[in-house]
């Protein structure tokens, strides 16, 4: 009782000296988070600045025209959008059947312990360099699947790209896919069962429509994902430097991605019309937008599952 | 008895069968089976995929496995000295770049994030901001460090050098790690956190002594994961400017001189390299392919290493 008489406020307080390492650590771990936010202001003042000079001195005629020249002063855009469309397209025609088929059966089918040993290899095939899958699409789905089943050439096309990067967005589909329906509560399938629905009923009728922002989630990233794939669609787009508008899958085109990765390869310098190195950043610019919507847009969908269950 | 003669043994069986039987669902069936083909269907090309590379890679890899080691880049695919040294050692020291710097930045954000940040709209922006990034595409990242690195501040980082490339690949893998490394420290149970306030820890023990080592598989999963993705990168450093033709020097690993030298090659380029060069000289497919096979192996091992250990750590934690 009286011991308690001695105690003060100051006694409560801390050491200065550890009060002062506990503020040190604070504001500095503070500051490393403080890192991302500079990093995207980084990324958007180098694409805005150059991208403007680009917009601001450009010919605009230029921008719309045969093909994608850049250092001949011919820089059609749409060259380089149409064809990264249609790679993306001819990905997500590869992927979502394939990604969202292996999510549905590892979430609803599979025993645990195939999950447990299939996951890990699709996991495994998510983790494989994009260049390992340029080689691949380029030397064997190039002679093997374009060639044999659509009567295209043996080396790059469009085609090729497309379904290279296809393979290469399984993973990413199955993976948000599968989460998205395993977060579906387990009292959802119950009553369905109850109710005498069979499991495929369960699975089309009650989980998928329980999970489908996550699904189109999925959906979307994959997308975004497709359109900024660079080194599958750089070796087997089936163009170097320049190409020629063109939108036939069994053509050899540049995407974005490509168009901007074959300008400023293989150079000392960016060289060519004055506004060839800027050009560059004009179509990193067009890119970032277009994967920046898609990704404000599919983080909407996963925040509503999130928000559901 | 008195039962089976009240229902007779004729209506018995007709509700015994009733029971038992099995109405084969055969739309159920064939569902469940097509989505198994799918699965099947991805992990037979991820099979192909393995296959191929390794059978074009065998006469390389068993004919002279050292000397591909530690060969150079050369003009023509049969030379016996072509390999891959130049391009190991540009890798190595671009896992040391992210090593260096991707994981303390990460790691000290993700505790500010998960422990210290208040819950307001500017940590909400941060962490939509770092989610945004996770999303930029790669070859835009090259953008960004041909712009800072090789141009504005190249008189520090040496211009095309490989401490450009690897602060760009460390800048590249940076959300991944503070995306994993958060997941892992918001795991960590209250009750820890709580007892060691409780025996009179400030908040920094009790994030040093409870959160960390609690967190740290997680946190090694996201890096491996990260540092994986950072080496099979090719798109950002070959707008950052990995040299192209012959590489006229063959530094050691441990020749720093070598970090901001205007000259340098690293695993996923040197795989571009000799694709693009198989056209005119088919040896260099090999070649390619003995390439891929060789960091295949890194990443692989990294990636399954995480893999494993986090599904050790969840069946352990339940």
């Amino acid at each position: 009782m009286t011991d308690i008489g001695k105690l003060s406020v100051e006694s409560l307080t801390a050491n200065p000296r550890q009060a002062r390492k506990e503020q040190v650590i604070r504001y500095s771990l503070g500051a490393t988070a403080l890192v991302s936010i500079l990093i995207s202001v980084l990324i958007i003042w180098s694409l805005f600045s150059e991208a403007w000079t680009f917009m601001v001195e450009v010919d605009w005629g230029s921008v719309w025209d045969i093909g994608w020249f850049p250092r001949r002063g011919i820089y059609d855009i749409k060259t380089l959008i149409v064809a990264s469309f249609v790679v993306t397209g001819i990905a997500m025609i590869v992927a979502t059947p394939l990604g969202l088929g292996a999510a549905i059966f590892l979430s609803e089918y599979a025993r645990p312990g195939v999950r447990r040993t299939l996951k890990p290899i699709l996991e495994i095939l998510a983790g494989i360099p994009s260049v390992v899958l340029g080689f691949f699409a380029l030397e064997w789905i190039a002679p093997n699947v374009v060639q044999s089943l659509f009567g295209g050439p043996a080396a790059g096309s469009l085609l090729a790209a497309g379904i290279g990067v296809g393979v290469l967005i399984i993973p990413l589909v199955a993976s948000i896919s599968e989460d998205a329906m395993t977060a579906v509560p387990m009292s959802l399938r119950e009553a369905s069962s109850g109710l005498g629905a069979r499991k495929m009923t369960t699975t089309v009728r009650v989980v998928i429509p329980a999970a489908i922002s996550g699904l189109v989630a999925s959906f979307i990233l994959a997308v975004s994902r497709a359109l900024g794939e660079t080194m599958v669609v750089f070796m087997a787009g089936g163009a170097s430097q320049t190409a020629v508008y063109t939108h036939h899958p069994l053509d050899g085109s540049l995407t974005m991605t490509a168009g901007m990765t074959s300008l400023a390869r293989g150079t000392d310098n960016v060289v060519g019309e004055g506004l060839t190195f800027q050009s560059l950043f004009f179509v990193g610019l067009v890119l970032f937008l277009m994967t920046f919507l898609l990704n404000i847009v599919a983080n909407r969908f996963v925040q509503r599952v999130r928000e559901q269950y | 008895m008195a039962k089976a003669r009240l229902i007779g043994d004729r209506t018995n069986r007709v509700m015994v069968q009733a029971m038992e039987r099995r109405s084969t669902d055969v739309r159920g069936r064939i569902f469940q089976i097509s989505l198994l083909v799918t699965l099947l269907i991805s992990l037979f090309i991820l099979a192909v995929l393995i296959v191929d590379v390794v059978v074009d890679a065998w006469g390389v890899l068993t004919g002279r496995p050292g000397g591909f080691l530690n060969g150079t880049m050369r003009s023509v695919s049969h030379d016996n000295k072509l390999g891959v040294h130049q391009a190991l050692v540009g890798t190595f020291w671009i896992a040391v770049f992210v090593a260096v710097l991707a994981f303390p930045i990460g790691i000290g954000a993700a505790i500010w994030l998960e422990e210290y940040a208040p819950k307001n709209r500017f940590t909400r922006f941060i962490e939509l901001n770092i989610r945004n990034l996770a999303g930029v595409p790669s070859i835009v990242y090259g953008l960004l460090g041909l712009f800072y690195f090789v141009n504005t501040l190249g008189d520090l980082t040496g211009g095309k050098s490989i401490a450009s490339a690897g602060i760009t690949l460390a800048i590249l893998v940076l959300p991944i790690v503070i995306i994993t490394a958060q997941e892992a420290i918001r795991a960590v149970p209250q009750g820890l956190k709580e007892g060691a306030y409780g025996v009179g820890a400030t908040k920094w023990t009790m994030i040093r002594s409870q959160v960390l080592p609690y967190a740290a598989p997680g946190i090694l999963t996201g890096t491996l994961l990260s540092m994986s993705r950072g080496i099979g990168e090719a798109a950002p450093i070959l707008l950052v400017g990995a040299v192209t033709g012959r590489l006229g020097t063959d530094p050691a690993f441990l020749d720093f001189s070598a970090i901001n030298a205007e000259a340098f090659m690293a695993m996923p380029v040197i795989i571009v390299e000799w694709v693009q060069n198989s056209g005119r000289d088919p040896g260099f497919a090999e070649a390619a392919a003995a390439a891929i096979v060789v960091l295949l192996v890194f990443v692989i091992l990294m990636n399954a290493a995480a893999i494993l250990m986090r599904n050790h750590f969840e069946k352990k934690r339940g």
